[in-house]
């Protein structure tokens, strides 16, 4: 871009829209460090500071809740070490004014946020139960989808195209449609409220398939011919062909499958009860609805079950942006 | 050997094919036959036929539901289009920080929405929330947002200062503030997904045309218009189609940012809806006739854009 007012206009235009992605993180983060009082007042909105006063009583000093201030006397409620109004004063107590004062701490964070959020409700189990159900439909994932793949990318048989449009169209139809009758058919399989009713289903990705695919028809054929030559089979060839070239598009899939599996809420909601069975993201609502009023642990529990995916993310940001937008380009 | 050839490809299609066969295509055509029954809790009660289907289009919460859902795909869709187009188109011209806008941009998208509900609910509460901040900065007056059952229009209305009309009162009135407040975090969130497959389509359209309208003489914006956007309009097609789908499931959000599609039920979604009659009352025939119904949108829908892009075939 030569001219320079336009070249400045356009990097203002992606900071604006940059900053409109990325403040509704950043004001997680922010409250996620702030106590409750402080978030109620909201007065200090990005950065953290505490406010509190303290009455001078001879040489000690100690924390107060200033009630009122007036004509040179200020009524304090003095607080004990935990927090709570002392009982060794008047609950009204009535000093000077001058002895009170107000303190100012900025920043001040507040990290006891993430382990009372944490502690309240067992979100180490949830995590557990999350990277559990991820990891092992991860392995279901790529077993049948490389498998599958393979069949439609290298192998020739009858039906080929009708499967392939059977795969095609149930990619489209949307969860909500059949997670009614499958809740049903699970009933029945009794595999409600176990692990089974997470995983199993969900070993199936018709997307991966397709990746799969994309890669394996793009293998030159002159390798299968070889191998064939030394009298590979069809299996040995797709075990020592085909896969040691696979390792990129391997690592795209899972990191698409990991994602989905964290981030799935629905499915696991209606499926299980039992809370040693909660996943994250159910845990999580779980929690919206008993802590609704505490929006700092709220905003503590949201980051921390946002942050594993992130640094995933971040570390593989460029693979997975640009799968994202090959995936998008193929169909 | 001639027969172990025939079958052998079979065995690798198997583990998938059970899989979706047994997860996918039984349940869907389930789903039509349990419509037509009673179904109380996993148990088949009587056939019904299309009464519930009956009932269904009796049913005013129904009929909101759908209402309420098609403010949403009206307004989140063309936004989740336009927006995005714009900023790959700006994000196209630029060579430096190029990434890292694209990973700034991308972030929502991967994060889970269970989790953003959480701060986009706070973002929009009435006492301390970052919505309210910013409209007090601006100097404008406070909103409820996702406590507003009125529409935005008579409620735009009413802030310049005129009384809004009769007609305002329904579901002309435009989604409730509160539904609006989950389109402007539905696209959001949508936003960063839609900028990078538009950025991966632009980068395919050849310079020629541009160098071409240089040396014509047209304009920068006349270039936008007649060059880029028809060479676009593939990735629009898959654009507009992937988003309508998406926005049609809408529930986390609803979910966990409003009480049960409030307030007034002005944003109970469909799927909600489905959720609520399915698993809270336990209805599933009555549930899988709203999915049934679902189903169906979607499906005409998906034709219709289908025979379209094959119109608009640059």
């Amino acid at each position: 871009m030569k001219n320079p007012i336009a070249s400045a206009l356009t990097y203002i235009f992606l900071i604006i829209f940059g900053a409109v992605m990325v403040v509704p993180f950043i004001w997680m983060l922010s409250t996620s460090l702030m106590t409750q009082g402080e978030f109620n007042k909201n007065d200090s909105i990005f950065i953290p500071k505490e406010e509190y006063h303290v009455w001078q009583d001879g040489d000690t000093e100690r924390r107060v809740i200033l009630v009122q201030s007036k004509d040179g006397k200020a009524v304090i409620h003095v607080l004990n070490s935990e927090g709570q109004i002392s009982t060794d004063f008047e609950e009204y107590l009535e000093v000077p004014d001058d002895q009170v004062k107000m303190v100012r701490k900025k920043p001040s964070f507040h990290f006891d946020n993430f382990v009372k959020a944490f502690k309240k409700v067992p979100f180490a189990t949830y995590f557990a139960n999350t990277l559990y159900v991820s990891f092992i439909t991860l392995i279901g994932v790529l077993i049948s989808s490389v498998l599958a793949a393979y069949a439609f990318a290298r192998l020739e048989f009858k039906g080929k195209d009708l499967i392939f449009y059977l795969f095609l169209s149930m990619m489209m139809v949307p969860e909500p449609i059949y997670i009614i009758s499958s809740y049903i058919m699970l009933d029945k399989f009794n595999w409600l409220d176990t692990y089974n009713a997470l995983i199993i289903p969900w070993c199936v990705n018709i997307f991966t398939i397709f990746l799969f695919r994309q890669h394996f028809k793009s293998l030159p054929q002159e390798l299968f011919d070889a191998a064939s030559i030394d009298g590979c089979s069809t299996f040995g060839m797709l075990t020592r062909v085909v896969l040691p070239l696979s390792k990129g598009v391997m690592a795209t899939a899972a990191v698409f499958s990991v994602i989905g599996s964290w981030n799935s809420f629905m499915w696991p909601l209606v499926m299980t009860d039992r809370p040693e069975l909660r996943v994250l993201q159910v845990g999580l609502s779980y929690f919206n609805q008993e802590a609704s009023t505490q929006t700092t642990l709220l905003m503590a529990a949201s980051t921390f079950s946002i942050v594993p995916i992130l640094i995933i993310f971040f570390l593989a940001q460029k693979q997975i942006i640009a799968s994202y937008a090959k995936a998008g380009l193929k169909d | 050997m001639k027969t172990k050839r025939k079958i052998e490809p079979y065995l690798y299609l198997l583990p998938a094919l059970v899989l979706l066969l047994l997860f996918r295509f039984i349940p869907i055509l389930m789903s039509f036959a349990i419509s037509f029954f009673d179904f109380g809790v996993t148990n088949i009660g009587k056939f019904t036929g299309f009464g519930h289907y009956s009932r269904l289009f009796a049913d005013k919460e129904f009929w909101q539901s759908m209402g309420n859902t098609l403010w949403l795909v009206l307004i989140a869709v063309p936004a989740s289009i336009i927006l995005p187009l714009i900023f790959a188109q700006l994000l196209n011209q630029v060579e430096r920080f190029k990434g890292f806008f694209r990973t700034i941009y991308f972030m929502p998208f991967v994060t889970s929405l269970v989790a953003v509900s959480i701060v986009w609910k706070i973002i929009f509460s009435e006492q301390a929330g970052l919505a309210n901040t910013f409209l007090e900065w601006l100097g404008m007056k406070p909103q409820l947002w996702l406590a507003e059952p009125k529409g935005i229009l008579p409620l735009f209305l009413e802030n310049i200062g005129i009384t809004a009309p009769q007609w305002m009162d329904g579901w002309l009135g435009g989604p409730s503030l509160a539904l609006f407040s989950i389109i402007i975090m539905t696209v959001w969130k949508s936003l960063g997904y839609n900028t990078i497959i538009y950025l991966a389509g632009l980068q395919n359209i050849s310079k020629v045309y541009y160098e071409a309208a240089d040396i014509d003489g047209a304009g920068k914006l006349r270039q936008f218009f007649k060059i880029t956007v028809p060479l676009i309009s593939p990735t629009t097609f898959y654009v507009l189609l992937m988003t309508t789908i998406v926005s049609f499931q809408t529930f986390a959000q609803i979910y966990m940012m409003t009480d049960k599609g409030g307030p007034l039920g002005t944003t109970k979604l469909i799927v909600y809806y489905i959720y609520e009659k399915g698993f809270d009352k336990m209805d599933m025939g009555y549930a899988s006739a709203a999915a049934i119904i679902l189903f169906i949108v979607i499906l005409a829908l998906t034709l219709l854009q289908r025979r379209l892009e094959k119109k608009v075939n640059y």
